[in-house]
């Protein structure tokens, strides 16, 4: 207590200042007159009581520097006067300040950039209350090699009273459904969901409430849960939403509620994250097959655990279950297809997938920030070799060698402290036009902000690298022998060693680490050339998609596009109306899985596939990703057929069933045979209307070959094509090629299928260029930034190695002056200079080669057809470096041959 | 300023606090010239320990200071013993004496006492 009063006074005092001390001299003014009248009394001279008084005394001054230290915080106060004299030693040299500023301000203002991005998407990944306890759950048949096949209701039942989950929700994947009754059909994503999953999550709506967990209508209920960017969109923000009725794909639902802004639906795919409606619905009843262990849904299936249950021991849990489980049921979980179920933190399926690139823009940003800071070092010990006549004589009058430090250690940290707010403030200002680069396909794009914790960051970066980079040169400029500075100091002698080795270990770090940046970049450069370079398979230049959507409502029977043959009349009326529209050469409609490029995982709606005399249960079988074409589809996208034939008009619903698959399957399914002519069944089409008979044999008529449809990167996939004259599909893409004006298409289209029925939505018009390079726009971000950072290093780098090399030949110019004197040729004074860059670069490169190496190793998943030793990437890196070493060195070495000896000795 | 060893700064507290219970309130002078009155001259007060322990003792909040007359109408500053300080005094006296006391049977004991 006694202890926090004084520190607060003495706070207070530091404040109000100077008052104290004039009270003490007045008081001790005081104290020497009583005594000196007390003396007089013992009966002294006045002179003698006066001398004495003051000898009893004592030292004035000491008194009042005792008074002092009692009266305040010397440490504060000397930190202050530190703070002082920093400033003072900044303003006298404003061009080393400046550099030294705005070379921190680039270090850490890129760093706190790439670190705002990591916060929003990383730290951050997901708004909802305890994220951690929320996990995605994934049905695999590691057996039969299917992924992701969805869970059965019956599953989902003994999931929810496992005790292992507080809730289980199941959802769709994602879909498109009409809202008619606006102005224009618009098509909107929509999920249907079971009733728990908002409890799930733990988000309760803004206006009105979310569905009843205990809800036990097997179908849907018709209610309807509505985004608060389609209320405030659709509905002008319409406080009586409440109850008001919806039509959807011609069902009638009523809104109960309105998610506060901000909620967004987490999901892998486009249609999922952009999801404005929410529908519950038990997926126990019409129009969802009947709830059989074996009837899995197409779905997603999210989970919140039970509190303070970790993933690792949920799983345990989680795999007991599916073991009893497959002992009860062992028809319905044939032992072959080895059925598991996976737990997955469900950040991990948000942000899993860019978390390499946004890690290695880290390690990168980490680098340049390291680099800046060994610049600034650098800058300071050059500065110190000015000052040692100042250091050497403030010591030799007895200042302690740690006040020193601490006073070049306030001085380095003022600098980086200005550094990083400078940083800080141009990120802030430059936000809206920094925020422009980054992809729009960057999950959280939108919860990028520069906010108190980025600053928070930013600061304590500044202080982290301010003491430990400041504390060296510190440490070394307060560290020589005394009299041998003062006697050698301004004599033009070589100075400190010591100094010039760490200046010298200062530069080869830098060039190392640049040329660590320099190989990733250069990787990283030549792997997104070959991206762009690789054959896609298929020929996206003068294409473009439109995408439509038909309606399914709940009820069959009020389809209109129920069969194929229905649906066919309208397909071939829109794609007759677009062939005549100007520019276009080609037309040809598919479904979104045949979309090359633009949908991820989710939106592949893969099948399983039961070969004949091979597989027997769907539950056996493995899936294949199957688009549904219309024939016009493969010239018009150039994908070659290899053998038999491709659809033609008499592939009609009423004809026997065909399919066209890729290479990738004929491998994959009939290795060493011919497909043509082979005999499966797909089953499990959510796409298509319940039909109470089995499917029929579809008899496998052509193989096409390989494109890239899902992604540059990887291989084909096995697909399996069926035509959509065969097949109804609901939400279609319309593909066109020719001249054509994106602009414009999209209207024109509009305007032709509503000419048909008036209906329909048309929207999301885009070129495959455009998909082509959206699909590689994290990757190009990653590649461009990684450049940036690389390409500032080595600037930082060149200006670390011209400085040092400066320095070294003005502590030698004497050296230099006298073997010119001596008659040594100029040329051999330039090479001597240039050796020593080119030393300095050697050993710079090779430290350097031997961390890319490392580095590109851990970096080898974000290559594409580059090895992580690839030696044409780390030459040119090394030669580049060298070349640019050289060129710093030159002008510092041009400078050496052109002194003037004479000129030199003299002024020494 | 390099400290005076704990016990002198600790006894010179209890002395000023001890003068000022005696002698009410009273200025820097006055303290110093009483206790070494007190110590028959044998105690030479530094001036330089006793100002800054007097402000220490006011932040602690044992005394307080105020500007005032002294007897021959000079602007002094007089120190007086707060109510906290009071009962500081008191309990350091019975522990200093309890330690005098403790001090004085160790000097008192000769070898023949021990059993």
């Amino acid at each position: 207590m006694k202890f926090l009063r004084r520190f607060f006074l003495r706070v207070t005092n530091l404040a109000t200042g100077r008052g104290a001390d004039q009270r003490l001299q007045d008081e001790l003014a005081e104290h020497l007159a009583l005594q000196i009248e007390e003396n007089l009394r013992a009966g002294m001279s006045s002179a003698e009581a006066r001398r004495q008084a003051a000898l009893k005394l004592g030292a004035v001054q000491a008194i009042r520097e005792g008074h002092h230290d009692e009266q305040s915080l010397p440490f504060i106060e000397n930190l202050l006067f530190d703070l002082r004299y920093a400033v003072r030693m900044l303003l006298r040299s404003p061009g080393f300040s400046f550099i030294a500023i705005a070379t921190m301000a680039l270090g850490i203002g890129a760093t706190t950039a790439i670190y705002s991005v990591i916060d929003a998407t990383l730290l951050h990944p997901l708004p909802y209350p305890n994220p951690t306890e929320l996990v995605l759950l994934e049905g695999d048949l590691p057996g039969v090699g299917a992924r992701d096949v969805g869970i059965s209701v019956p599953e989902w039942r003994d999931l929810e009273s496992s005790g292992i989950f507080r809730s289980v929700s199941v959802s769709g994947t994602g879909a498109d459904v009409n809202l008619t009754g606006s102005a224009q059909p618009e098509r909107l994503s929509y999920k249907h969901v079971t009733p728990n999953f908002f409890a799930v999550f733990g988000v309760d709506a803004q206006l009105g409430r979310t569905f009843d967990p205990h809800d036990a209508t097997p179908g849907f209920n018709l209610e309807a849960v509505i985004s608060d960017g389609l209320w405030k969109r659709e509905f002008g923000a319409d406080p009586h939403i409440v109850g008001k009725a919806l039509r959807l794909d011609n069902d009638l639902y009523h809104v109960v509620g309105v998610m506060p802004r901000g909620f967004r639906d987490l999901g892998s795919t486009s249609e999922e994250r952009n999801t404005e409606i929410w529908l519950a619905a038990g997926m126990a009843g019409a129009p969802f097959p009947p709830p059989l262990r074996g009837s899995r849904l197409q779905s997603r299936t999210v989970a919140r655990l039970m509190p303070g249950l970790s993933i690792v021991a949920a799983q345990g849990r989680l795999d007991a279950l599916v073991a009893s489980l497959k002992k009860q049921y062992p028809a319905e979980y044939p032992s072959q297809t080895a059925w598991t179920v996976r737990l997955i933190p469900l950040s991990e399926n948000v942000v899993g997938s860019v978390r390499p690139s946004l890690l290695l823009l880290f390690g990168a940003v980490g680098l340049v920030l390291l680099i800046s800071c060994v610049n600034v070092a650098n800058l300071l010990l050059a500065r110190a070799s000015g000052r040692g006549r100042e250091i050497a004589v403030r010591q030799a009058l007895g200042a302690q060698r740690t006040r020193l430090i601490r006073q070049f250690l306030a001085e380095s940290l003022l600098l980086f402290l200005l550094g990083g707010i400078a940083g800080f403030a141009i990120l802030f200002f430059a936000r809206k036009f920094l925020l422009q680069l980054v992809p729009e396909s960057l999950p959280h794009l939108n919860d990028i902000s520069i906010n108190w914790g980025v600053l928070g960051f930013a600061l304590a970066v500044s202080v982290a690298a301010g003491t430990v980079f400041g504390l060296a040169p510190a440490w070394l400029m307060t560290r020589f022998d005394l009299i041998g500075t003062l006697r050698q100091e301004g004599r033009g002698s070589s100075g400190s060693r010591e100094r010039s080795r760490a200046r010298q270990i200062l530069v080869i770090s830098e060039l190392a680490l640049s040329l660590v940046l320099m190989v990733a970049a250069g990787l990283l450069l030549r792997s997104f050339r070959d991206l762009f370079q690789v054959q896609p398979g298929f020929n996206p230049a003068r294409v473009m998609a439109v995408q439509t959507w038909l309606p399914g409502p709940n009820d069959p029977s009020a389809d209109i596009y129920r069969t194929a043959t229905q649906e066919s009349v309208l397909l071939r009326e829109i794609l007759r109306r677009s062939r005549t529209l100007p520019g276009v050469e080609e037309a040809a409609v598919g479904d979104t899985t045949a979309l090359p490029l633009g949908h991820s995982d989710g939106d592949l709606n893969p099948l399983p596939l039961l070969r004949e005399g091979i597989e027997t249960m769907d539950n056996q079988a493995p899936v294949i990703a199957s688009p549904i074409v219309s024939p016009e589809y493969f010239h018009l996208l150039g994908m070659p057929l290899e053998r038999g034939r491709l659809f033609n008009d008499r592939d009609l619903e009423d004809a026997p069933p065909v399919a066209i698959i890729n290479q990738a399957a004929a491998r994959m399914y009939w290795p060493k045979q011919d497909p043509v002519g082979k005999r499966v069944r797909l089953r499990l089409d959510s796409r298509e209307p319940l039909r109470s008979a089995k499917p029929a044999w579809t008899t496998i008529v052509g193989v096409i070959a390989d494109a890239r449809t899902e992604s540059l990167a990887d291989a084909a996939i096995p697909q399996i094509y069926r035509s959509v004259y065969q097949h109804p599909a609901k939400s279609l893409a319309i593909f066109l090629r020719g001249q054509l004006d994106p602009s414009d298409l999209s209207a024109q289209v509009r305007s032709q299928v509503q000419a048909v029925d008036a209906t329909l939505p048309v929207f999301h018009a885009e070129t495959l260029d455009d998909v082509l390079a959206s699909s590689l726009s994290v990757r190009r971000f990653s590649m461009e930034m990684v450049a940036f950072f690389a390409a500032t290093a080595l600037l930082l780098a060149g200006l670390g190695i011209y400085g040092t090399i400066s320095y070294v030949v003005n502590e030698q110019r004497r050296e230099i002056a006298i073997r010119l004197a001596l008659g040594a040729q100029r040329g051999n004074i330039l090479k001597m200079v240039l050796r020593r860059g080119l030393g300095l670069a050697a050993a710079g490169a090779g430290l350097g080669v031997a961390g890319a190496l490392l580095v590109s190793h851990l970096m080898a998943g974000l290559l594409f057809g580059v090895s992580p030793n690839d030696l044409t990437t780390f030459a040119g890196v090394t030669i580049v470096l060298t070349g640019v070493a050289l060129a710093a060195s030159y002008i510092p070495a041009l400078r050496a041959m052109r002194l003037d000896p004479i000129t030199t000795l003299h002024s020494e | 300023m390099k400290e005076k060893p704990d016990v002198l700064q600790g006894t010179l507290a209890l002395m000023v606090l001890k003068t000022l219970d005696v002698l009410g309130a009273q200025h820097g002078w006055g303290i110093a010239r009483r206790i070494e009155q007190i110590s028959g001259d044998l105690l030479d007060v530094n001036q330089g320990t006793l100002y800054p322990l007097l402000l220490k003792l006011e932040h602690e909040g044992s005394i307080a200071s105020e500007w005032g007359a002294s007897e021959n109408n000079r602007r002094a500053r007089f120190y007086r013993l707060t109510a906290a300080g009071r009962k500081q005094l008191q309990a350091e006296t019975r522990e200093w004496e309890q330690t005098a006391a403790i001090i004085a049977r160790f000097f008192k004991v000769k070898a023949e006492d021990l059993p």
